[in-house]
Parts: C-alpha cells; sequence; structure tokens
C-alpha cells in the first residue's frame, strides 16, 4: 500500500490561507473538502507501522520521514500508531461537523481561525516530540481564542483574554518541561514520561491546564459558553481532548490521575445542576466526561486505557451535538438561559430531537455511543477493586444523566411554555446535527467498528443482560427522582444568577486584594509624610526657639557659623579618633 | 414526541392527559426494571451489586442527594447575573 507522508495538519493550514483568498460557494467548498479529503487520506492511505504493544510502556511506531529541520533541531510531524491514528480519526470527522454547522458563518476570521484550530490540533497528535507537540500546542492556543472574541461583546473578550493567558501558562509549562527533559534524558522524543522529577510535574501540569483539572478548570466554564454560536462548537471538540491524548501517551497508570479524575467527575455536577447557561452546563458536565477519561488513563490497564480513548471519540460527537443543539437554539433565539427558554420543541422539533440524542449518548444509554464507552471505564475500576473509585464515577453517571440528559433538554425544549415561537435551525446546522446524532447512534449499536480502531488489545463486550440492565436501572430511576424532586417543588429553579467557581479568586479577589494594598500603601504613605512633616516641624520650632537659631544654617553664610560647624565636626573626629 | 397538529397551536405536551400517560408508563417501566432485580441473574464483580435493587436505589438516592446539596451551595455560590461585570 502506498505510504503517504503528508503530515495531516498541513492540509487544514493551506485551506487556512485559500479561505482569505476565496469567498461565497468556493470558499465553502475548500472549508468541507479539507477535513473530508484529509480524513479520507488519513483512512486510506496511513497505516500505523507497528501495533501498541503493552500498556504503560507504549512502544512508539517507527515513525514515517516527515520532518522538518528548524535551526538545526529536526521536528516530528508524523508519529503514526494505533493512538495517534484514532484522535487523527476523530478530530478529522469533529472538524467536518463543526464546519457545515458554520457554513452559513460569513467571518473570514472565525473561518481561517478555526480552520488553524483544527489542524493545529490534528499536528499535535501526530507530533513526535515535545517541541513540535509544544508548536502545536501554542497555536491551539492562539487560533481558538479568535473564535472566542469573534462574539464582539465586551464579556467575551475579556473571558477570551483569560482564557488565553491560561493556555499560555499552559504552553509555558509545557515549554520549560520539555526542556529540562531534554537536559536529563538527552531526548525530546514524546513517549512515556511519568512523574519523575521536575520536566515530568511541569509537562504534568501543563496537560492538566488544558484538561481543566480541577482548580485549573475556570477558563473552560468561563470562556466556552462566551463563544460563538459555531465557536463553541469547535472548542468543545479539540483542546481538551487533545490533553486527554497528551495525558494518555505521557502519563498512562499514573495512579494520582485516578483521584484527579474521580474529582473531576464529581464536583462539576453539583455546578450543573444550578447553573441558568445552559451552554455553561454543558462545559461542566465536560469536566465530568473528561473525569472519566483521566481515570481510564489513570488505572492504565489495556481495558482502561482503551476505554479512556473510546470515550475521547464518543465524547467529542456527542458533545458536538449538544453545543450544536445549544447553539442552533441561541441562534434562533439569541439566549441559552434555562429561566428565559422552554416549549422549543413547538418551533425547533428537529432541534429537540438530535439534542435528545445527544442527552441520551452522554447519559451513557445502551443503545448510544456513551454507553458502549462508558461501560469500559466502570468495568476497569471494578475489575482493579477500585471500589470507591467506582462509587463516584456510578454517582458522576446518575449525576450527568440528570443535568445533561434530563436538565438541558427539558428546559430548552419542553419545560412550560416560554411563548417564544421561532424557526427550525438552518438547513446547514440541521444536517451537521443528523451526521452527529447518526455517529451516536451507530457507535452506539455497532461497537465493534469502534473497538477495532482502539489502540490496545481488547476483548470486551457492553451489551449483556446484566450489564444494560443495572444501566438502564440506574438511568430510570435518576429520572425518577428528576420527576419526584420535581413534582414535590424541590428541583431548584433555573435562576438569573452567576455561580462562584475558582475564577472568583483571580476575577474578584485577586483585583480587590490589589486595589486594596494600593489604598493601604497610599495610606501608608500619606499617614508616615504627615508623621515626618510634623516631626521636622517641631524640630524646627525647637531650633527656632534657641538663640543658635540666628546662626541656622545656610539662611545667611555668616561665618561665625561656619566657624562654629567646623569647630563641632572637628571636635567629633577627635572624639571618634580617640574612641576607636 | 412532535405531535403537531398544525395550525390550531395545540401540542402533544399542553395536553395534561398525554403527560400524565406518559408519566404513567415511565412509572410502570420503573417497575419492571425493579422487579426484574428479583428475576434475572446478574453477574457481578461485586458483592453490593448483588444486593437486589443496588442500581435503582443508588441512582434515586444520588440524585436526590445531587439536588438537595446543590441547593445548598446555591445558598453560599449564588450571586448576581452581573456580579462580574460591575465593580464593589
Amino acid at each position: 500500500m502506498w505510504m503517504s507522508n503528508l503530515p495531516p495538519f498541513l492540509p487544514f493550514f493551506v485551506a487556512a490561507l485559500l479561505v482569505l483568498v476565496t469567498r461565497g460557494y468556493l470558499r465553502s467548498i475548500i472549508l468541507i473538502a479539507t477535513p473530508l479529503l484529509g480524513g479520507l487520506h488519513l483512512w486510506f492511505d496511513v497505516q500505523p507501522f507497528v501495533p501498541m504493544v503493552a500498556t504503560d510502556t507504549l512502544v512508539t511506531a517507527k515513525e514515517l520521514s516527515s520532518t522538518a529541520n528548524i535551526l538545526g533541531y529536526t521536528l516530528e510531524f508524523m508519529r503514526v500508531d494505533k493512538l495517534s491514528l484514532l484522535f487523527g480519526y476523530l478530530f478529522h470527522i469533529a472538524a467536518l461537523m463543526a464546519i457545515i454547522f458554520a457554513l452559513h458563518v460569513r467571518d473570514t476570521t472565525q473561518q481561517v481561525a478555526s480552520l488553524l484550530y483544527a489542524g493545529s490540533a490534528i499536528g499535535a497528535v501526530f507530533a513526535g516530540d515535545l517541541i513540535t507537540l509544544f508548536l502545536f500546542w501554542e497555536g491551539l492556543a492562539l487560533s481558538s481564542v479568535f473564535l472566542i472574541w469573534a462574539r464582539g461583546t465586551e464579556r467575551a473578550t475579556r473571558s477570551g483574554i483569560r482564557y488565553l493567558i491560561f493556555q499560555v501558562i499552559s504552553g509555558v509549562l509545557l515549554l520549560a518541561g520539555a526542556l529540562i527533559y531534554y537536559d536529563q534524558n538527552g531526548t525530546m522524543a514524546f513517549n512515556y514520561i511519568g512523574l519523575e522529577g521536575a520536566a515530568g510535574w511541569l509537562i504534568f501540569l501543563a496537560f492538566g491546564v488544558k484538561c481543566a483539572f480541577p482548580l485549573l478548570h475556570s477558563w473552560l466554564v468561563d470562556a466556552y459558553p462566551e463563544a460563538t454560536t459555531t465557536g463553541s462548537v469547535f472548542l468543545s471538540a479539540f483542546s481538551t481532548k487533545l490533553a486527554v491524548y497528551a495525558l494518555a501517551r505521557g502519563y498512562p497508570g499514573t495512579e494520582l490521575l485516578i483521584y484527579i479524575g474521580a474529582t473531576m467527575a464529581c464536583f462539576p455536577i453539583f455546578y450543573a445542576v444550578i447553573e441558568n447557561d445552559l451552554r455553561r452546563v454543558l462545559t461542566y458536565s465536560m469536566i465530568n466526561q473528561l473525569g472519566f477519561m483521566v481515570v481510564g488513563i489513570g488505572i492504565g490497564t489495556a481495558l482502561a486505557l482503551n476505554g479512556a480513548v473510546a470515550h475521547a471519540f464518543a465524547h467529542v460527537i456527542y458533545k458536538s451535538l449538544l453545543f450544536m443543539s445549544m447553539g442552533a437554539v441561541l441562534f434562533r433565539v439569541g439566549n441559552i438561559n434555562g429561566s428565559d427558554l422552554g416549549g422549543l420543541y413547538k418551533s425547533m422539533p428537529w432541534t429537540a430531537t438530535f439534542c435528545i440524542i445527544g442527552a441520551a449518548s452522554i447519559s451513557a444509554f445502551p443503545l448510544f455511543s456513551g454507553f458502549v464507552a462508558k461501560s469500559l471505564i466502570m468495568s476497569a475500576a471494578l475489575e482493579d477493586g477500585y471500589n470507591i473509585i467506582w462509587l463516584m464515577l456510578l454517582f458522576a453517571a446518575a449525576g450527568v444523566f440528570h443535568h445533561a440528559g434530563i436538565k438541558i433538554p427539558y428546559f430548552a425544549f419542553f419545560h412550560h411554555d416560554s411563548g417564544i415561537r421561532t424557526q427550525e435551525a438552518p438547513t446547514n446546522m440541521l444536517i451537521a446535527m443528523t451526521i452527529a446524532a447518526a455517529l451516536c447512534l451507530f457507535i452506539g449499536m455497532q461497537p465493534q467498528y469502534l473497538y477495532a480502531l482502539l489502540p490496545w488489545q481488547l476483548d470486551y463486550w457492553p451489551y449483556d443482560v446484566s450489564h444494560v440492565l443495572a444501566q438502564l436501572q440506574i438511568l430510570f430511576f435518576s429520572a425518577l427522582a428528576f420527576v419526584w424532586l420535581n413534582k414535590r417543588n424541590m428541583y431548584p429553579p433555573e435562576l438569573h444568577s452567576t455561580n462562584l467557581d475558582v475564577d472568583w479568586l483571580y476575577r474578584k479577589l485577586l483585583p480587590a486584594t490589589g486595589k486594596s494594598s494600593i489604598n493601604l500603601l497610599n495610606s501608608f504613605n500619606t499617614l508616615s509624610l504627615s508623621v515626618v512633616r510634623r516631626t521636622a516641624n517641631s524640630v524646627k520650632k525647637v531650633f527656632r526657639a534657641n538663640s543658635l537659631s540666628q546662626y541656622h544654617l545656610s539662611e545667611s553664610w555668616p561665618t561665625g557659623s561656619m566657624v562654629l560647624w567646623i569647630g563641632i565636626m572637628l571636635g567629633g573626629y577627635l572624639v571618634m579618633n580617640a574612641w576607636f | 414526541m412532535d405531535n403537531k397538529h398544525n395550525n390550531d397551536k395545540t401540542y402533544f405536551f399542553d395536553n395534561p392527559r398525554n403527560v400524565s400517560l406518559l408519566l404513567r408508563v415511565f412509572y410502570v417501566l420503573c417497575g419492571i426494571l425493579f422487579a426484574a432485580d428479583f428475576i434475572v441473574h446478574r453477574h457481578t464483580v461485586h458483592p453490593w451489586e448483588s444486593f437486589p435493587g443496588f442500581y435503582a436505589l443508588y441512582g434515586f438516592v444520588a440524585c436526590v442527594l445531587l439536588v438537595i446539596i446543590a441547593k445548598e451551595i446555591r445558598k453560599v455560590l449564588m450571586r448576581k447575573e452581573d456580579y462580574y461585570d460591575v465593580d464593589e
């Protein structure tokens, strides 16, 4: 078979240039053709060289020869193994769906930025060394921020700046870690890194910022809901899942990840229940889903790692679908607050149906994509005896159904009738949602095709009676809880509100501390000045009262006073001499 | 889902009888699923799994707790919508 060594990111970067000089239909064709042809090329012409073996010693496949020399350093653009290929396919699919969804947009900045963004993500996935990874890592940050700024609101601008600061910090940590890593190991190859030494921790932290680890997650929930209707679909697909890929490559079997992941799976669901902005609800549930993947990477067995990447694959598609359905609502209604919506199934029945398919997938209903992926991670946690973690994940699974599976479709499309009457989403949006929904169902019903793509050896089938029954029970009784709470009026109403999160630290506390410390310094300054002035004044007064004051220096320069002072100085000198 | 009777603007969920019918079907399904635990033999990895009704109870209790705790959290964390937009 013909082996291609065309780096898959390149078509995206070239297309970004072409988009700049074209318009109209030609531009649309370029936009769609790029991920479509790129993906087909990847599928047919690029094969992994070496199958992945063992679990936490990731043997790298022999690289294809696609390198570039910059300042004597060789950049490795084409490391192809089953792990990078899987994410390569995924990012092409995600890019295609998002591009179709955004096809009505007439905004060159957004179109160029989204191509560069998708291209950078794909470039990073195939990066064979840490410097190449770093370059694309920064590429992601710099291109994606325009999808936030393109919203054009004051909030979006500020949020975008905070987003960029986090992303750049992540990049700097990665570069610093990479340099130390090179110093210690004499190689820049991006393989298993592990938490050893400063390099390991720095790179871990860099990945952690991008993966929205707890306390480092606020950029995600801050920025994604502020992006444009189409921008958030792109954003939801790439950055965080690239981080999952990087963790799976660099830190499989790192036990710390299990606890980080379990925390990520649990804490955001509380926020999601009380959040009003439905796109922000989706970002919280995204952290929850990332938590499952991180746990899988932490467990590090073949089953768990396969679960993590399979879940990433399924997640990108259903999360895109959910962001698309909410984007369509925002596009038509101009508002995405749960408190103001309701009854939209009447005017947007297709969007509502697609949203329900996405919701069923994220909730891991049997026959939908989330089920076949999440089951791998749950089974791995049980088999390896992580009982508490398993219970936490079970809680998170019930919780995600509660807020993403029920709350999102319920408050947007059903609930009480808000009186809003609008149109169904534009055709291009409906096509994109159809593709995503079809994939959710296909993966859910025919998981063997996804399983065949998974990097590690897998012998698993999710559809057995015990498993399906358990999942249905947990989901139906979660729904029952929702119904019961609603009937008893115990369900928290959707309210116009902001909920404090970690970003409070740097959006309120830090500026307030800064302001008050400046005030404090100011008042200290005035106080000390007045003390000095008052002392000086009183000394002056005492001095003036004295008869010697007529010899006051520099008032006039009588010779007598000069003689007096010289006398005093000589005398002092004599005394000092005698002393020492 | 959306039985549209085009022009007279009554939709499926506008009729309370449809809603209560749907809910009744849902309750019956819940009952069947709960009963299944006593009939179906389940492969279990963990001893808790073989406790009848474990998943059903866990799901229900988890979600009720989730909502109750979230409501308490709201008392501490909730601010006005423009909280970050205005300087104090």
